[in-house]
C-alpha cells in the first residue's frame, strides 16, 4: 500500500519535473533570441561580411521560422547534442567536459568545508538558543552572508598568498601538474566558496534542529533518561537531516553562482571562467549549453533529494 | 523585543549609507574623476582616508560616488522585481486557472543560479547599467512571486474575501484592496533581501566585467580595478568591499528583523 503511494508520488513528481525541464529548455532557447538585432551579426562582430553572417544564419537555422527553430532545438537536445561552440570550434558538450574537473572539485570541497563548519555549529547553537554562543553564531552568519564572495577571495589572496606567502593564488593548470599540486591550488578558492555557503547552511541546520528538539518524541527520549548526546545524535539529528539535506540541494544554485565568480578570482580553468570568456566573445551556443546543463543538474539533484526525503520520511507521503 | 532593535540598527545603517552617498559633494573636497598622477597609489592617511588609486583619485570620494550607482541599481531592481513579482504572484495565487502554468514557470526560473542567469541575459542584451537592472529584475522577480502566490492562496480562502466577493466586489478591487493590503509585510521582508542580493549580484557582475562599464565607478567596478594591485595597494579593493558589506548587512538586518517582528511564529527560529 505504502509502496503504491510512493510510486504514485514519484510518477507525479517526475511529470512535474519534466514540465519544469521543458520550460527550462524554452527559457534557454528564448534568451539568445531576445538579443536586439541579428545574433549572427552580433556574434561575428563588425568585421564580418554579409556573406559570413548569412552563412552563420543558415548554419544556425536562424533564417527559419521560430517554431521550426524551436522544434529543431528540442530534437537536437534529445540526441544529446548541445550545439557547437563558435569560438572553440568544437561541440559544446566536449568543451564543458574539458573544463568540468576544477569546477566539480571546487564545488565538492566547498560543500565539504561548508558542512564541516555548519553542522556542528548549527547543532550547537540550536542546543542553547538565545545563549551568547548562539547569538555570536547568528551574527557571524549574517556578516558572512553580507560578504561578496569575490571580495572574500581577494582578501584571502592578499593575506595567505601576498602577505604570508603560504598558499598559491593561481596557476592550477600548470602543464604536467600532479593532483596534489592542483588540490593545493584549490585550498583558497574552496575555502572562499565554502565559507560563503557555510553561513546559509548553519542557519538552516540550526532552524531544523530547533524544530525537531521541540517535538514530543525528543522530550520522551529525554524523559526516558537518555543522555543528551544520544538524544541529539540518534533521535534529533536523524529527523533534522531531511530539512538540512533539502537546503544543501537548494544551496547548489548559490554554489554554482559562487563558483563562476570564484573561478575568475583565482584564475581556475573551470566551467565558470569558460562561460565568462564565452560571454565576452558572444559565443551563444556555449552560453546556452552551459546554462542548460547547470539548470538541468539543479533540477535533477533537487528531484533526487525530494525522492530521498519521501523514501526516508513516510509522513511526507500524504 | 531584541528583533525590533535589529530592524532599527539596520534602518539607521541604511539611512547613514544613503545620506553619505547622497551628500558626497559636501563630505569630500575631492572630485571622483580628477586624475592626479603625482599622488597615485598613496596609502590611507589623514589626507586620503581610504588612500588613492592608480590614477591618483581619492578612494574615499570614489566609494561615496560609486555607492550612488550601486544603491540606485539595487533600488531599481527591487522596485521592478516587486512590480513584476507581485503581479505574477497575485494572478497565480488568486486565479486558479493561471496557477499551474505560472507556478511551473517560476519553478523553472528558480532552477537557474542567479548570477549565471543574469550573465546569460546580459550576454544577449549587452552590458549596461539599464540591462543589469533588467536582467536582475528577471532573476529576482520569481522569488517574490513565489512568496506572494502562497500568501495569496491563503488569503483567498479567508471569510472576509469571500464576503467581499459576495457583495459583488470585482476581482481587481478584491486583489488591490483586500489581498494586496495583507501582503505588505511579506513583500517588505522579501524586498529587503532582494535589495541585498541585487547589490551583491551587481558587484559580482561588474567584477566579472560583464555588468556596468569599468569606466563608471561602482563598488563592484572599483574592486575589479583594485584586483590588479593586491600586492601593492590592497586598500583599492578593501574599502569598496566594506561599503558593500555595510549596505548589504543593513538590508539583511532589516529583512531578518522585520520577518521576526511581523511573524512572531518564527520568532525563535532562523
Amino acid at each position: 500500500m505504502a509502496d503504491i503511494t510512493l510510486l504514485h508520488l514519484a510518477v507525479r513528481r517526475l511529470v512535474g519535473m519534466a514540465a519544469v525541464m521543458l520550460i527550462v529548455v524554452s527559457i534557454v532557447f528564448i534568451i539568445v533570441r531576445i538579443a536586439p538585432g541579428d545574433p549572427a551579426a552580433v556574434m561575428l562582430g563588425p568585421e564580418a561580411t554579409g556573406a559570413d553572417v548569412a552563412a552563420l544564419r543558415t548554419a544556425w537555422g536562424l533564417d527559419r521560422p521560430l517554431a521550426v527553430q524551436y522544434l529543431a532545438y528540442l530534437g537536437q537536445l534529445a540526441r544529446g547534442d548541445l550545439g557547437r561552440s563558435i569560438f572553440l570550434d568544437r561541440p559544446v558538450l566536449t568543451a564543458l567536459q574539458e573544463r568540468a574537473e576544477p569546477t566539480l572539485l571546487l564545488s565538492l570541497i566547498a560543500i565539504a568545508i561548508a558542512l564541516a563548519i555548519a553542522l556542528p555549529t548549527g547543532i550547537a547553537a540550536a542546543l542553547q538558543p538565545g545563549s551568547a554562543f548562539d547569538q555570536t553564531v547568528m551574527a557571524l552568519c549574517m556578516g558572512a552572508a553580507s560578504l561578496p564572495t569575490f571580495w572574500l577571495g581577494l582578501v584571502l589572496i592578499e593575506l595567505f598568498a601576498v602577505r604570508w606567502g603560504l598558499l598559491p593564488a593561481s596557476g592550477y593548470d600548470a602543464p604536467g601538474a600532479s593532483i596534489l599540486y592542483r588540490l593545493e591550488h584549490l585550498i583558497l578558492p574552496a575555502t572562499t566558496l565554502g565559507l560563503a555557503s557555510a553561513a546559509l547552511v548553519t542557519r538552516y541546520t540550526r532552524a531544523g534542529m530547533l524544530d525537531v528538539l521541540r517535538e514530543d518524541y525528543v522530550r520522551t527520549a529525554r524523559a526516558k533518561g537518555l543522555g543528551e548526546r544520544r538524544v541529539v545524535l540518534r533521535h534529533a539529528l536523524t529527523t533534522a537531516a531531511l530539512p538540512i539535506l533539502t537546503v544543501v540541494g537548494l544551496t547548489i544554485a548559490a554554489l554554482v553562482s559562487g563558483a563562476v565568480v570564484t573561478e575568475t578570482v583565482f584564475g581556475l580553468p573551470g566551467v565558470g571562467s569558460l562561460v565568462i570568456s564565452a560571454v565576452l566573445r558572444r559565443d551563444y551556443p556555449l552560453i546556452q549549453g552551459a546554462l542548460l546543463v547547470v539548470a538541468m543538474l539543479y533540477v535533477l539533484i533537487n528531484f533526487a533529494i525530494d525522492m530521498l526525503c519521501l523514501v526516508l520520511d513516510p509522513r511526507l507521503r500524504t | 523585543m531584541r528583533r525590533r532593535h535589529l530592524v532599527w540598527i539596520g534602518l539607521v545603517l541604511l539611512i547613514a549609507v544613503t545620506l553619505a552617498v547622497a551628500c558626497a559633494p559636501w563630505l569630500t573636497p575631492y572630485s571622483p574623476s580628477r586624475l592626479s598622477i603625482a599622488n597615485r597609489l598613496q596609502p590611507p592617511s589623514g589626507r586620503w582616508w581610504f588612500g588613492t588609486d592608480d590614477f591618483g583619485r581619492d578612494v574615499f570620494t570614489r566609494v561615496l560616488y560609486g555607492g550612488r550607482v550601486s544603491l540606485l541599481v539595487g533600488a531599481s531592481v527591487v522596485a521592478m522585481a516587486t512590480g513584476l513579482g507581485v503581479g505574477l504572484g497575485l494572478l497565480a495565487g488568486y486565479i486558479r486557472r493561471l496557477d499551474a502554468p505560472i507556478a511551473r514557470l517560476l519553478d523553472a526560473m528558480m532552477a537557474f543560479p542567479d548570477i549565471l542567469l543574469a550573465i546569460a541575459l546580459l550576454a544577449a542584451l549587452g552590458a549596461s547599467a539599464g540591462n543589469v537592472v533588467a536582467a536582475l529584475t528577471i532573476v529576482y522577480a520569481p522569488r517574490l512571486a513565489r512568496v506572494v502566490r502562497v500568501a495569496t492562496m491563503i488569503i483567498r480562502e479567508l471569510p472576509y474575501v469571500e464576503a467581499a466577493r459576495a457583495i459583488g466586489a470585482t476581482t481587481p478591487r478584491i486583489l488591490l484592496k483586500h489581498v494586496l493590503r495583507n501582503l505588505v509585510s511579506p513583500i517588505l521582508v522579501q524586498g529587503s533581501f532582494i535589495f541585498a542580493h541585487a547589490m551583491l549580484a551587481e558587484a559580482g557582475l561588474s567584477f566579472l566585467g560583464i555588468g556596468i562599464s569599468p569606466e563608471v565607478a561602482t563598488w563592484g567596478t572599483m574592486i575589479s580595478a583594485g584586483k590588479g594591485y593586491l600586492d601593492r595597494a590592497p586598500w583599492l579593493m578593501l574599502f569598496p568591499g566594506m561599503a558593500i558589506i555595510l549596505a548589504v548587512l543593513s538590508l539583511q538586518l532589516i529583512g531578518d528583523g522585520l520577518r521576526d517582528v511581523l511573524d512572531p511564529r518564527l520568532g525563535k527560529e532562523v
